[in-house]
This record gives structure tokens, C-alpha cells and sequence, in this order.
């Protein structure tokens, strides 16, 4: 992307009818650290690639509850997301002391595009620079939204947005089919080995992702460390290829599990001020 | 034409009695289940008592759509500081809450007489006492509502020890068991009963200690 004469405000259109303002905006969205929702008929799991600027800061929030049924996972501008999310608990605190009844995911990905809309027709207001992937459970069964910068919103049965997410779209378009009738489990695992993908080689070790889950008898809540860094032994993604079909990884995770064990230790990724 | 006075209020007493006690690692709270209106009986089956965290559950005797409402500006007012504090609240933080939250409406209140009881950050019983506008303090036992004039003397008289009558009280809490101060509030409530038209029909009873929170009830007079 270059720059030219009609990018300065975001009220101006291009004469190709373009918004640049809100395409950059969407830029941002495409330089922060990975997320991805994979959504089940009865789960949704989010996950996200947690980096810490240097060893000695802790990592950046990217995983939000919003509601006992809704969560959201961030990219880009992290502020962004923090005041967005905070928008998303209030509307859904207001809707129960209203309606005594949960906000059903839909309206609440509603409110939130209206809300990004605005920002991108008022010339003294600039578009929230984060990808918004809202997971949760209502009345309806699971859904899972990408909201982006422009105010549009599409529902997913599974998306990454980030850097380098392409890798985990791949991953996820070869088996999408499968994951709505997924186990919890099952659908953790893709989850994790779609994270995997992008990092490109790099170790996935439970210091530098973050994973939650929302299900049909389970409130939204982020996995501890502990159970992420099981899983991931358990399922032996820690450094090797992702299986070519499913039943390599159960074999595997048997036996491999005695060597697997010593692993976790001795991970090299975690920052002192880890929280 | 002759002077005009109101004849319409805004509030109800929907009647009933509330009892808090608290002891060294527990506290028992309880309140009737039944709803009045005047002299006639609404239902019999009607819960004031309320878990807003954890560690605080609060009582309220009065008129209960504003019982209600108080309750449900609690809650979301907790879902808030969980959000913000990544904990739940502790039982004073929401004694003051609740003190702030009453006296916001001081010049049209919420009809609603209360006790909160929990465990405090040391895991010790705790029972707070509030008038209307959310005049409160700490106490080791309170009574609220229509059967309270009948149920305080008698606490006081049983409880010696925490009672403010001996000043300063000698203990903050009851150095009684958990058991025992159950069958107390089941005895207060039994007398209540007796003489309060509006006290009766079913006794609910929470403990909130360290393991947790449980409940009991007992069959009271229906008449």
C-alpha cells in the first residue's frame, strides 16, 4: 500500500469509491499477533498468540470474558480492543438487568459494527484499529463473528486474523467440515495446532498463547497455563508436523507422553513477570 | 374545595422479618417467605435473601419491588468490579456498596430494610446492619423488618457478648457453633411467628462458611 491524496481523512472517498483511512485501519489488524475462533455446534474455542515486547515485560491481553456465555479475542491495536470490550461487558450488564435473559451474541456483534461504523463517517473521529472475533452461546447454539475495523461483521465457523494467519486459515479451511460435530477436546486440539501454524516454527508452548473456551454447560473462561501445556504435550504439537489424518495423534500421544512430560519444565519462553 | 391529600403512595410494605448472625468462621442468615400486602397474604413462598458474591448474601424486609430493584443494581453492579478486579467482591467493599447504593436515592428511597451477612477477608463472620438510606454499621447480630422488635431484645438477651449493650461489646462475633446459632434463628423466628401477623409460613436459612454456602428450611405457623 503507497500513499496518496485521498487517504488523509477518513471522509474522503477515493475516486476509485475507497475509504482509505478505514482500508488502513484494517492494515493494523493484519500486523498484530495472531488469533483464531473455531466454533462446534455446542463450543466455541478461542486462542491467541501472547508476545511480550522484550523478556523483562509481561505479555499483552488479547483474550476478554464479556459475558458467562460471550468472549472475545483481539488484534491490532490492543487498546482499541480493551476499550471495545469493555463497551461489549456494559451492553451485556444492561441487557440482563433489562431483559433478565442473556444478550444473544448476534445483537451484541450488531451493536459493535454500528458502533465501528460511526467512526468511520464522522471527520473528527479515527476507526478502531482491532479485529474483534466474538465466540459465544446463546439461544440459537454457538456462533462465531469477525468484527473488522470498517464495520462490517460476518459469522465464521472458523477464522484467524492477524499476523501470519493465513497459515492458520490453511490449516483450519482443510478441516473446517469437521468441527461441528467436534468434541470439546477435538476442537481445542485444532485449535491449538491451527495457532501453531503460525508460528512458523517456532515453539507453541502455554507461555506464549492463550486459549479459551465457552460451551453449552461451560461459562466463558480462559484455560490456566497448566492444562494449556498438557494439552499441547498430549497432543505432541510442541515442535513436530500436524498429523495428515486423525488418528495419528492418539497413537502418538501414549507412548509419547513419558517423554513428552519433560518438556514442560523446561520451556525457555517465560518472561519473570509472567501473570 | 377542601384540602386534597395523597391517596396514592408510591411504596407497600410487603411485610416479613430478616435475621443475620455471625460467629468466628461462619454466618447464618435468614428470612420468612412470606409476602403481605395489607391484611391479606400475597404468597407464601417468596425468597428475600439473595448471594450477591461469594462471601455476602444479603436479606431485605419491606417493599419488595424495591427490594428487588436494589437487588438487581447489586448484581450488576458486582458483574462490574469482576470485570475491573478480576475478583469477586470482598463482604465489606459491598457493605459500603450497598450503603452508597441506598443513599443514592436518599430523597425518594428504596423501601428496604436490610442485613448483609458474609465472611470477611480473614474468613470471620460479618453482619451489617442498614436503615433506608444506608446508615449502616458492623455488627455481630441484627434483626430488620416487621418481627424485629420482638426477635432484637431476645438476641440481645442470648447473645450476650456482641451485643452493644454491654459498651463496648465483648466479642465482635457469637462464640457460638455453627449449629447452635441455626437453632437460635430457628427459635427466634418460631416466637416471631407467634405474635407477628406478618411472620410466617416457611423459615429460610443460609450458612456461608469456608466450604461454602448451604440452605435450609423450616415449616413455620400459617396462620
Amino acid at each position: 500500500m503507497f500513499r496518496n491524496q485521498y487517504d488523509t481523512d477518513v471522509t474522503t472517498w477515493s475516486p476509485a469509491g475507497r475509504l482509505f483511512q478505514v482500508e488502513y485501519a484494517m492494515e493494523a489488524v493484519k500486523q498484530g499477533s495472531a488469533a483464531i475462533g473455531l466454533r462446534s455446534k455446542t463450543h466455541v474455542v478461542l486462542a491467541s498468540v501472547n508476545k511480550a515486547n522484550s523478556e523483562l515485560s509481561s505479555h499483552q491481553k488479547k483474550i476478554f470474558k464479556v459475558d458467562d456465555h460471550i468472549g472475545v479475542a483481539i488484534a491490532g491495536l490492543t487498546a482499541d480492543g480493551r476499550v471495545l470490550s469493555r463497551y461489549m461487558r456494559s451492553e451485556c450488564i444492561n441487557y440482563s438487568y433489562s431483559y433478565e435473559s442473556k444478550l444473544p451474541v448476534g445483537r451484541l456483534v450488531v451493536q459493535l459494527a454500528d458502533k465501528a461504523q460511526v467512526c468511520t463517517q464522522r471527520s473528527w473521529k479515527r476507526p478502531y484499529g482491532v479485529g474483534l472475533l466474538v465466540g459465544g452461546l446463546d439461544e440459537s447454539g454457538a456462533h462465531l463473528y469477525y468484527n473488522c475495523p470498517s464495520g462490517n461483521y460476518f459469522e465464521y465457523q472458523a477464522f484467524a486474523m492477524g499476523s501470519r494467519s493465513q497459515a492458520a486459515k490453511t490449516y483450519m479451511e482443510r478441516k473446517f467440515e469437521t468441527f461441528t460435530e467436534s468434541s470439546r477436546e477435538n476442537l481445542i486440539k485444532d485449535a491449538l495446532f491451527a495457532l501453531r501454524e503460525t508460528l512458523q516454527g517456532e515453539k507453541l508452548t502455554s507461555s506464549i498463547c492463550t486459549v479459551a473456551v465457552v460451551g453449552v454447560d461451560e461459562s466463558f473462561h480462559i484455560l490456566d497455563k497448566e492444562t494449556v501445556q498438557a494439552l499441547i504435550n498430549e497432543f505432541e504439537i510442541a515442535g513436530e508436523e500436524a498429523p495428515a489424518n486423525e488418528a495419528a495423534p492418539q497413537d502418538q500421544g501414549g507412548d509419547a507422553q513419558a517423554g513428552a512430560a519433560d518438556q514442560g519444565p523446561t520451556d525457555q519462553g517465560v518472561a519473570p513477570m509472567d501473570i | 374545595m377542601p384540602i386534597q391529600q395523597a391517596n396514592w403512595s408510591p411504596y407497600d410494605n410487603n411485610g416479613g422479618t430478616c435475621v443475620a448472625i455471625a460467629g468466628a468462621d461462619y454466618c447464618v442468615i435468614a428470612a420468612d417467605t412470606r409476602m403481605s400486602t395489607g391484611y391479606n397474604i400475597l404468597t407464601r413462598d417468596y425468597s428475600k435473601i439473595i448471594q450477591l458474591a461469594d462471601k455476602s448474601v444479603m436479606a431485605s424486609s419491606g417493599f419488595q419491588a424495591d427490594v428487588r430493584a436494589l437487588q438487581k443494581v447489586l448484581e450488576a453492579r458486582h458483574l462490574v468490579y469482576q470485570h475491573q478486579h478480576n475478583k469477586q467482591m470482598s463482604c465489606p467493599a459491598m457493605a459500603q456498596l450497598l450503603s452508597n447504593t441506598l443513599y443514592y436515592k436518599r430523597f425518594f428511597p428504596y423501601y428496604s430494610f436490610n442485613v448483609l451477612g458474609g465472611l470477611d477477608s480473614e474468613g470471620k463472620g460479618c453482619v451489617f446492619t442498614y436503615d433506608a438510606v444506608g446508615s449502616y454499621e458492623r455488627v455481630g447480630y441484627s434483626s430488620q423488618g416487621s418481627g424485629s422488635t420482638l426477635i432484637m431484645p431476645f438476641l440481645d438477651n442470648q447473645l450476650k457478648s456482641p451485643s452493644p449493650l454491654l459498651l463496648p461489646a465483648k466479642d465482635a462475633v457469637t462464640p457460638l457453633s455453627e449449629s447452635e446459632a441455626v437453632d437460635l434463628v430457628k427459635t427466634c423466628f418460631a416466637s416471631a411467628t407467634e405474635r407477628d401477623i406478618y411472620t410466617g409460613d416457611k423459615l429460610e436459612i443460609l450458612v456461608l462458611n469456608a466450604e461454602g454456602i448451604r440452605r435450609e428450611y423450616m415449616e413455620l405457623r400459617k396462620d
